[in-house]
């Protein structure tokens, strides 16, 4: 993944690009997969492998297969990435080790949902049961998060398309 | 891609394929990974891929674009209705418990029309964004 992602930052020809970033996405959906949350790595395979991969080749088409040069050096956006990266893993240093049965997250609704999630619900998958029904308004929320995307997309792309409709008989 | 016959061969196949795929994701999410939202995608993914292989009026015809615009909005209603449904049967907003005389069945029955609006909107979505794209394309191919 470390390869692919510095082949992504290195390369500027955004054909190689789009597909170098497809392949980063399988490979973090094999790495949720390792993780046991197969849910969000099907997720993953087919938003960030296939869909999205897609869509930027469609956006590619409309734009030139090349990134131009750097107008300015990127030594100070690099300098703050890094920072941010340094401060990043400070903070894990404060988390819970990995799978920790003790941690904060495993204490407090998660021994619920697993003892009573398949009674109450009578859906087998916890995923699913916590996804649908008992975090319902998140869900709800992100379902409208999506729709705010499509809508927010209808709104750009189609006034320029009009646009370009009614300038052509001119 | 119209002139590549084992594309269209094998594309044709294989949608038949994904669709069922798409909708054993959607209804077996119960029990096994996936829901509305990876369901969602697998489907747009389909009529993309046909769209791709057969081009994108060929799948205008097969997915009208009123249909997908329909879609966008109807699964976030469906959603939000079925949280009202929980209001008007006497129970909170977003509550499954009274959708049904047994509650746990109340429970399946909310999750499963909550993961169609899921679906719907979401393969709504994916399918937009794509046409608006490749429509963009279409119309600016004949000026370049």
């Amino acid at each position: 993944m470390a390869v692919a992602t510095l082949a992504i930052v290195v390369q500027r020809n955004l054909f190689a690009v789009v597909i170098l970033l497809g392949i980063y996405s399988f490979m973090m959906a094999a790495v949720l997969v390792a993780l046991d949350a197969v849910d969000v790595a099907m997720t993953e395979a087919s938003v960030g492998a296939g869909v999205s991969t897609v869509l930027l080749l469609g956006a590619l088409y409309l734009t030139k297969g090349d990134e131009l040069k750097p107008l300015h050096r990127p030594l100070l956006p690099l300098g703050v990435a890094a920072a941010t990266g340094l401060v990043l893993v400070y903070g894990t240093l404060g988390l819970p080790a990995f799978s920790d049965p003790s941690a904060p997250i495993h204490r407090h609704v998660a021994p619920r949902y697993i003892s009573e999630g398949p009674r109450e619900t009578g859906v087998p998958n916890i995923v699913t049961a916590v996804l649908a029904s008992y975090r319902g308004y998140d869900t709800l929320g992100e379902t409208t998060v999506v729709f705010t995307a499509g809508a927010g997309v209808i709104a750009l792309l189609r006034r320029i398309r009009r646009r370009k409709k009614e300038g052509d008989p001119q | 891609m119209r002139e590549y016959l084992v594309l269209r061969v094998i594309a044709k196949m294989m949608i038949a394929f994904m669709l069922l795929f798409a909708l054993y994701v959607q209804f077996h999410g119960d029990f096994g990974p996936g829901g509305g939202f990876q369901a969602g995608v697998i489907s747009a993914a389909a009529i993309i891929f046909y769209a791709v292989i057969y081009g994108l009026p060929a799948a205008r015809r097969v997915v009208p674009e009123w249909l997908v615009e329909t879609m966008v909005g109807a699964g976030v209603l469906l959603y939000a209705t079925v949280g009202l449904a929980g209001i008007v049967l006497g129970g909170n907003y977003l509550d499954y418990f009274v959708l049904d005389s047994n509650p746990v069945h109340g429970q399946v029955r909310g999750i499963f029309w909550v993961e169609a609006g899921v679906f719907i909107t979401v393969s709504g979505v994916m399918l937009k964004i794509f046409y608006l794209f490749a429509g963009r394309r279409r119309n600016e191919g004949p000026e370049t």
